[in-house]
């Protein structure tokens, strides 16, 4: 019972929101995470829960330094988001995002992959909800192309599960390696969900389309366990350094050219979503905790972020950049948390994305893969660009907007909740050291040399240069009421035209054969009418004499030929 | 209340926070040529590097950027799903109810 302490408060709390209303569903869902991570701190490190089903080994419940953090870390987001969520009266969204919670910490908790498969679905059904939540067209049919993404990624999941246990004979949940039987299922499975290029599409497509605090929930969980699980089970894959350098470089211009403010958002969450997997690519305990410490300063920063997007979009109504805009003098709250949250993601030092992407770098550094380095070093400087200055300067300042005459700051428990994410990012900002004793791994590593400070500093400086020439010298692409073609195209577009098409063609071709068909039946059906009908030329003006003396006839013309 | 000023309605304030920039741009610049810093790539100590490289990437980035809008940029409603004969048969319906509404004589 004590090992489902972890993951039963959030199971309880999100059965108990359908039965509560008001200041006692508030006071579940805060007490909730809160019971949670006690729950964690009362299980040492190394226990595991073991339960033998069907004759299968498996282990529920596992924890480790790695999984600890993890779910410490999921604790936290859901007790923000829970906070944030509050104002909303929507039992379906909260119904949801308990049990989004609790099987995000279930997935990184379970030590076999059975159980890491029913969370890994669980997530998929759950989080989907908080896009339906939103009630939309666009959320409908977003939300649909979500789940089924999702689905596929639990499929492929099962499938290397199953080719796994036949020829290795045991569930745990380990490392794998890609010479591992089944292993590219696991590989494409766990990349579809930490958003693989040209498999990131459902991430852009959805999240912008939940409710305002949906997509916070969203881009703390999901993402993260697939990295986690990347972390457990590939760690030291090379291919994972390309993959990852891809998703930091690609993201940023589609980012820079994006109007949905909090699309940009998810371009920038694959942008770091990339640093992670670059990371675990690498593979040496200084490269993984940076990983892990990257993950766990992103959804705390990407969720800050979110939450003062949504308050925009709570507000307003309106997510596009071109339409927003000079809302700073309606919401400054907002607005200067929104700023924190940029510092933090643009990875200013004293703030938390600093401490956390320093260690990457310098061991992509370390490990001499210069080109990734340059790359990601573009990439980080991209991502002050779009994230960093372009998110709030749309949104708060740049041009007024019309919002500004109605808009009224972000109601109490939205403030609190970024209040708290501020905090946070800045606590682990400053206090770097603490905070890298929880990692995993043992390091021996500092962040805050003169060499770091300065050189980051140089970079963000002069990236700020970069956009206020650009800026002034009006080359800067302005907001435009667009969308932007991805590879989810492919599936958007070229499969339902490609449908269209097919179909088309078959249907021409099939009607013309049925055509052809029926006008040959009738053909033989009016000749048969012609020559054997009650007017036909074989049934009219023969009598039967006539007939009996033509075979008459036949028969001695037979018989005769039969002689000769 | 609208008629407040607020802290950037003045171009004046606006002035004074790029004026600051430049002048950070300058000092960390400058900082670069005092201070030692230790490296692992050769291309690191060249003076200004990463004030360089950082500046010369979001231009870069920008630039690519603007390319790409030209490849990849549609109309918001380039994925809404629209039943064209049904539109154009709603067209025509208007344009006749527009017709009637002038007087002019409608064919058919």
């Amino acid at each position: 019972m004590d090992s489902l302490l972890p993951i039963l408060p959030f199971f309880i709390a999100a059965i108990l929101t359908l039965f509560t209303r008001g200041s006692l569903r508030a006071a579940i869902m805060i007490a909730a995470p809160i019971i949670a991570a006690f729950g964690i701190y009362s299980l040492d490190v190394g226990h595991t829960l073991n339960a033998t089903i069907m004759g299968l080994d498996l282990a529920p419940i596992r924890m480790d330094r790695l999984s600890m953090l993890f779910a410490y870390l999921f604790c936290i987001a859901a007790l923000l988001g829970n906070i944030y969520a509050l104002y909303h009266k929507d039992t379906m969204q909260h119904f949801a995002a308990q049990g989004y919670a609790a099987s995000a910490i279930g997935a990184v908790l379970a030590g076999d992959m059975l159980t890491l498969f029913i969370y890994w679905e669980l997530m998929a059904l759950t989080s989907s909800v908080l896009i339906f939540a939103r009630r939309s067209d666009a959320s409908l049919y977003a939300g649909i192309r979500y789940l089924a993404i999702q689905i596929l990624s639990g499929l492929l999941l099962l499938a290397g599960i199953v080719i796994y246990y036949q020829s290795v004979g045991n569930l745990d949940f380990n490392h794998i390696g890609l010479d591992a039987p089944g292993a590219w299922f696991f590989f494409l499975a766990f990349g579809i969900k930490s958003a693989f290029p040209f498999l990131h599409n459902w991430l852009t497509d959805a999240y912008p389309e939940a409710t305002s605090s949906g997509t916070v929930f969203l881009s703390s969980f999901t993402t993260k366990v697939a990295v986690y699980a990347l972390a457990r089970s590939f760690a030291g894959e090379e291919i994972l350094i390309y993959i990852g350098a891809v998703m930091a470089f690609f993201p940023i211009y589609y980012a820079v050219i994006e109007n949905d403010l909090r699309r940009v958002l998810t371009y920038s969450l694959i942008n770091q979503v990339g640093f992670m997997v670059v990371g675990i690519g690498i593979g040496t305990q200084l490269a993984l905790n940076g990983a892990v410490a990257h993950a766990f300063a992103d959804v705390i920063f990407k969720g800050l972020l979110m939450m003062s997007m949504g308050a925009v979009l709570f507000r307003t109504g309106e997510m596009r950049g071109s339409e927003l805009g000079g809302l700073y003098k309606r919401m400054p709250k907002t607005a200067f948390f929104c700023i924190i949250g940029a510092a933090s993601i643009s990875a200013f030092p004293l703030f938390s994305g600093f401490v956390s992407k320093s260690i990457i770098v310098t061991a992509v550094l370390q490990e001499g893969y210069y080109g990734v380095w340059l790359i990601l070093l573009f990439a980080a400087a991209g991502v002050f660009h779009h994230a960093g200055i372009k998110i709030p300067f749309f949104a708060f300042f740049a041009h007024d907007s019309k919002h500004i005459q109605t808009t009224k700051e972000a109601p109490k428990n939205m403030l609190w909740a970024m209040a708290l994410s501020a905090v946070l990012c800045v606590l682990i900002g400053v206090f770097p050291q603490t905070f890298y004793s929880m990692l995993p791994w043992p390091m021996d590593y500092t962040v805050y040399d003169t060499t770091h400070v300065l050189t980051q500093l140089q970079l963000l400086f002069f990236s700020a240069l970069a956009f206020v020439w650009l800026k002034l010298a009006n080359i800067y692409p302005p907001e435009l009421k667009s969308v932007n073609l991805d590879a989810e195209w492919i599936y958007r577009k070229l499969f339902p035209k490609a449908i269209y098409g097919i179909s088309n063609v078959w249907c021409g071709f099939y009607s013309k054969f049925q055509f052809q068909t029926e006008k040959l039946l009738e053909t033989a059906q009016s000749s048969t009418i012609q020559f054997f009908g009650a007017d036909g030329f074989l049934s009219n003006f023969r009598s039967i004499g006539g007939m009996v003396m033509w075979v008459a006839v036949i028969l001695s013309t037979s018989l005769f030929l039969y002689y000769i | 209340m609208m008629n407040k000023k607020y802290l950037f309605d003045n171009p004046k304030n606006v002035k004074i926070l790029i004026r600051s920039l430049y002048a950070c741009c300058f000092i960390l610049f400058a900082l670069d040529l005092v201070i030692h810093r230790h490296t692992y790539h050769p291309w690191e100590s060249f003076i200004g590097f990463y004030a360089i490289y950082g500046c010369l990437a979001c231009v870069v980035l920008v630039m690519i950027a603007r390319e790409l809008r030209k490849v990849v940029m549609r109309s918001e409603d380039y994925y809404d799903i629209k039943d064209e004969n049904n539109n154009q048969l709603i067209e025509k319906e208007k344009k006749i109810e527009d017709l009637m509404k002038t007087g002019e004589k409608v064919d058919g």
